[in-house]
């Protein structure tokens, strides 16, 4: 990946942590932590690998991406809202009343999300359901879905996970956020899914294992996952939860709480700091 | 009645999905793991290359039949009553109802009529969660024409629907070329002292209760409820105005289904005197069906006692 491009999406990706942060502080609530943990892949995504066009949100072969793990809204509509498909400033109605921007993803009201999502576990077996008419139709487009690590758990997961590969589904790429912590604490406190790579080899996918916040490795874990054949391909990205603002990063209480005023502004002070950086 | 035609919902099912298949170019139907019992392996045998087993995983089943919805498809997806609505409950709601999906959740064995499999199979709360979920549609066959009328008028209209089906054979009440129309009940026989309201196996047990009543000189309406959400509200208060007291005939729980949903309407629209016969907040069990039936008060001679009980309390 070139300079240019790298910078390109290193400020897109601040631009999309911008407005978590804008949206999760108006709302008085919601989940920033898995939101910048996702920031860098959602920039990726929607800025360069996938065949989208927001101005036909509802583009008959465009490429889907479905938020499996749905709680990390505000991040989706961050970048929904930074590709163009409806205004930036819309993103502190998030949560409000009669606003289009539910907690949880709401595919009948937002232009751009492929499906609504919050119950962990269903987004990627839908997302398989998806790849499989992608094959039907002659390999027409491709799905995207991004998975927890703390989803993992949930029994529907591997579900899909058995079904995507036995029908050999390489239409299907799921991205697995490994950022190692849950709503109760760390994974392996709780319930760890881990060895999450070989439980996807064991279930016939190709694992590709990234750092999350490494554009060169992104670029080359979806190039990598398109020319494979006859598996889908789970990418599992070690990232860092809360990543981008310093007081958020590897804390799970900030899986779903708001930042209040002062902590807003020092967010949103160290963003502005690092987009000054990537300005310069 | 000996040489009445019987057939199982289940079987009309498999059929209809083979029948329309040529119609449906993007008809897809999936399965787990019990597409012999569901019958939808006659689909199966006759376009092979559009049914997809998801194996013993009904919540993906439902969430890969969403997503095939999600890209174009029309989807049948079916395994028994208990998993497709017991176990799959969450997805239907949140993945199926809560977007809108066109998917149609084909569920066969509903009820006690299951049999020798005992409380476990017999799925008699299937009515109740489907209800309560936003915008679903809900058809529940009387015999195998009916089910057949359901299933083409389910891949024609958009939205959510499931169907139900039972596993035991049944008398034909209807010819071959009956339709259906979704929401609207179908009235079998006219009467002015007491309604019965019939969804499923016990339309034809109802007949035969109206029977049994007019020879003690007791005229008993019939209506046959194919479509239990919406329900054909006009038709059932324009009864109980003109009838005075209803009896409520399902194979389902007394709770949250056919009785259910006439009270509720009923209750705020018309106060009459009802009576239900269905599963008196009990599990089932093993038993051959028709035994199993008569066990649990499922019988004609059941309808027509609380046909009488119902206007006894005019």
């Amino acid at each position: 990946m070139d300079c240019k491009t790298k910078k390109e999406l290193k400020i897109t990706a601040c631009k999309i942590r911008m407005g978590i942060i804008e949206a999760v502080h108006s709302a008085k609530s919601g989940h920033p932590g898995g939101s910048l943990s996702i920031s860098d892949v959602l920039a990726y995504l929607y800025f360069k690998e996938m065949n989208i066009d927001p101005k036909n949100p509802k583009m008959e072969n465009r490429d889907r991406m479905v938020l499996s793990k749905g709680h990390c809204s505000p991040g989706l509509y961050s970048v929904l809202a930074n590709r163009g498909y409806f205004p930036v400033e819309d993103l502190k109605t998030f949560r409000k009343l009669d606003s289009y921007l539910e907690g949880h993803p709401d595919m009948k009201g937002t232009p751009g999300v492929d499906m609504s999502s919050g119950s962990l576990g269903q987004g990627i077996s839908v997302a398989t359901g998806m790849a499989l008419a992608a094959k039907l139709d002659g390999d027409a487009f491709r799905v995207y879905s991004i998975m927890g690590d703390g989803e993992l758990e949930e029994g529907q997961v591997w579900e899909a996970a058995m079904f995507a590969g036995a029908k050999k589904l390489d239409t299907l790429c799921a991205i697995i956020d490994n950022n190692n912590l849950q709503i109760d604490g760390c994974l392996a406190d709780v319930n760890s899914p881990d060895p999450i790579d070989k439980k996807f080899e064991a279930f016939n996918w190709n694992v590709i294992k990234i750092n999350g916040h490494c554009f060169s490795e992104i670029e080359d874990a979806f190039n990598k996952a398109r020319e494979t054949k006859g598996m889908p391909t789970a990418i599992i990205m070690n990232t860092t939860k809360g990543k981008g603002v310093s007081f958020m990063e590897n804390k799970a209480a900030w899986h779903g709480s708001a930042p209040n005023d002062e902590q807003y502004e020092i967010a949103m002070a160290e963003l502005n700091s690092a987009m000054e950086e990537l300005n310069k | 009645m000996a040489d009445v035609k019987k057939q199982a919902t289940r079987e009309a099912y498999g059929e209809a999905l083979a029948e329309i298949g040529a119609k449906y170019e993007n008809l897809i139907v999936l399965d787990a793991d019990l597409s012999g019992a569901t019958k939808t392996s006659v689909f199966k045998k006759q376009y092979p290359e559009r049914f997809f087993n998801c194996g013993i995983a009904e919540q993906n089943l439902v969430g890969v039949a969403t997503g095939l919805t999600a890209a174009g498809k029309l989807v049948f997806c079916s395994s028994f009553a208990m998993f497709a609505a017991g176990r799959a409950y969450e997805i239907v709601r949140n993945a199926v109802g809560y977007p809108h999906f066109n998917v149609k959740i084909a569920a066969t064995h509903a009820g006690l009529s299951v049999g020798e499999d005992g409380a476990t199979h017999q799925c008699n709360e299937d009515i109740a969660l489907m209800r309560t979920i936003p915008g679903m549609t809900i058809l529940s066959p009387a015999d195998g024409n009916e089910a057949k009328a359901c299933v083409r008028a389910a891949a024609e209209f958009y939205g959510p629907v499931y169907l139900r089906f039972g596993r035991a054979a049944c008398p034909m009440i209807f010819d071959d070329n009956y339709e259906i129309e979704i929401g609207k009940g179908v009235q079998l026989k006219d009467g002015k002292d007491v309604t019965i309201i019939a969804t499923g196996i016990m339309v034809s047990m109802a007949l035969e209760a109206a029977e049994q009543l007019k020879a003690e000189g007791i005229d008993a309406r019939v209506i046959n409820i194919h479509t239990i959400k919406p329900l054909d509200k006009e038709l059932v208060v324009k009864a109980a105005k003109e009838t005075g007291a209803v009896v409520t005939a399902e194979e389902h729980s007394v709770i949250g289904g056919l009785g259910g949903a006439v009270c509720e309407t009923l209750a705020a629209e018309c106060p009459v005197p009802v009576q239900m016969v269905g599963v008196e907040d009990k599990f089932g069990t093993s038993g051959p069906a028709n035994e199993v039936l008569a066990k649990y008060g499922l019988t004609t001679e059941n309808i027509v006692a609380k046909a009488k009980l119902a206007i006894s309390k005019k």
